[in-house]
């Protein structure tokens, strides 16, 4: 039986579809069997990111109200040899065509036949939000160094806390530019874990090769020497059981993972 | 004719105290209440006279205590100042258990969240921005408060805040209200805090040890050490 993680965040743009994308790819590479779940149903971009946009057929919708099966609507991505795949959102319909309820059977269903599924969030917390979380049994909250997605972060924290069927949320910290958080311009890595207290299960430096690979539509996972690449390389580690130090951003900085070591909380 | 009397009033230097039999029935007690009233109240004076009622052991219902409260008023110069019993209902006993218990609760408040108890709250935790924690009584956060804490909600304005690290975005104290400086500097400042309303009505935020002097009755031992 495999394990569904729900990528989410409270605000948007804060790199959900990056993550879940990157994280997908990732576990793939480690040889485990991968559907991503785009839920994000009216604004899909999952399938963008993933550059498997013109081969889709059939839609999530499409396999809720059952004018296929979900096998057929599953879009197999070719650069993985039968490891990965990806569930499209809808485009047409809006949020509220799909219900938690049918969304747990669908996600208990994948459980049967893929070692990991990653379900992509909207932002928000309305109904999009509750079928994303429907199904999962764990989640990883996103956020940047900011005030304002921090503040969302522990509001949607909160409300996946009362969620019993979803284990104690972990931590990503996206979009991270050293040389500010070094000078104290941005909000540190400490500080957020700090404010959070959740377990942080990995942090990924802000780099523009991240959109120049999603633009092309080529997770910047696949890429074996870029640092967020690594990053999202070690999260996936981490998900796996493996005991992965923080990365260290900046050279000058040896501090950091010693101080933020005692943060992580890995299986 | 030496029979036993169901309402004995008494003149004291702050007014009339009532006793109230507890056993005989209530109609009697009424009618008898109205008869001592009328009789006594045709003393000349305007003069306003507080009146003090004990009903021993007898519950009145709410409706009672105002059906005797209105008898005693109807008399023209006569005030209650208090009805008091012996006895209360388990509820009230429930509700003033609450009200002066401290509830004691291991949690991070987060944004989006409100915590409400009865009495005092002792939290064992954060309030982060966003999130809210209200008490009848005193809070007590051993973690940081970063969001917002209301005591007293009730109207108490002796009830105080306090907080390890206090960095409220507001702080409200039975309806007065403060909120956090526009700049928020003094970093580093890393002693407990409580916040209380001062003489001026003013909520003040001082080192925590100024509440023994201010505050005596937050102490529950009894006896001393
Ligand atoms: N580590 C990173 N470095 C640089 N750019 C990034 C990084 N992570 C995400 N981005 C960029 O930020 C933008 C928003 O990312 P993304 O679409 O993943 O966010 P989202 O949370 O899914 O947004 P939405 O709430 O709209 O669904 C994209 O252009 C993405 O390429
Ligand atoms: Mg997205």
């Amino acid at each position: 039986m495999g394990e569904a993680i729900v990528i989410t965040s409270g605000k948007g743009g804060v790199g959900k579809t990056t993550t879940s994308a990157n994280i997908g790819t990732a576990l793939a590479l480690q040889g485990k069997r991968v559907c991503l779940v785009d839920t994000d149903i009216g604004l899909r971009n999952l399938d963008v990111v993933m550059g498997l946009e013109n081969r889709i057929i059939y839609d999530l919708v499409d396999v809720i109200e059952e004018r296929c099966k979900v096998p057929q609507a599953l879009v197999k991505d070719k650069r993985f040899d039968d490891l990965l795949y990806l569930l499209p959102a809808a485009q047409t319909s809006d949020k509220n065509a799909v219900n938690s309820e049918q969304m747990k059977k669908l996600i208990d269903e994948l459980k049967q036949d893929y070692d990991y599924i990653i379900i992509d969030c909207p932002a928000g917390i309305e109904q999009g939000y509750r079928n994303a979380v429907a199904g999962a049994t764990k989640a990883i909250v996103v956020t940047t160094p900011e005030v304002s997605a921090v503040r969302d972060a522990d509001r949607i924290i909160g409300l996946l806390e009362k969620e019993e069927h979803i284990e104690s949320p972990k931590l990503i910290i996206n979009r991270i530019r050293p040389h500010l958080m070094k000078n104290g311009d941005m909000l540190d890595v400490e500080e957020i874990t700090n404010h959070l207290s959740i377990d942080l299960i990995g942090i990924v430096a802000d780099d523009d090769q991240v959109i120049k690979a999603s633009n092309h539509g080529e997770p910047i996972a696949m890429n074996p020497n870029n640092v967020a690449s690594i990053a999202y390389r070690n999260i996936a580690r981490r998900i796996l059981g493996e005991s992965v130090p923080l990365q260290q951003l900046e050279e000058e900085n040896p501090g950091v993972f010693t101080k933020i070591k005692k943060f992580f909380g890995v299986k | 004719m030496n029979r036993k009397q169901n309402v004995t009033i008494k003149g004291t230097k702050d007014g009339l105290t009532l006793h109230l039999d507890d056993v005989c029935s209530y109609e009697e007690l009424k009618k008898e209440l109205n008869q001592k009233l009328t009789e006594s109240s045709r003393s000349s004076e305007d003069r306003l006279i507080s009146v003090m009622v004990h009903t021993g052991n007898r519950y009145l219902s709410e409706a009672q205590e105002e059906e005797i409260k209105e008898l005693i008023r109807q008399k023209k110069n006569l005030v209650v100042e208090s009805v008091r019993s012996n006895v209360i209902t388990k509820n009230e006993a429930e509700k003033l258990k609450q009200d002066n218990e401290i509830l004691s609760i291991a949690r991070i408040i987060r944004s989006g969240q409100v915590l409400e108890v009865p009495g005092d709250l002792l939290l064992i935790g954060d309030v982060n921005p966003g999130g809210t924690v209200k008490a009848g009584g005193n809070i007590f956060i051993m973690g940081a408060l970063k969001g917002i804490a209301h005591a007293g909600i009730n109207g108490n304005k002796e009830a105080v805040i306090s907080a390890s690290v206090m960095k409220p975005t507001q702080l409200r104290i039975s309806d007065s209200l403060t909120r956090a400086p526009d700049d928020n500097v003094e970093e580093g400042k890393r002693e407990m805090e409580c916040a209380y309303i001062d003489e001026d009505n003013q909520i003040t935020i001082d080192r925590l040890q100024v509440l023994m002097h201010i505050r005596p009755n937050l102490s529950k031992l009894q006896g001393g050490f």
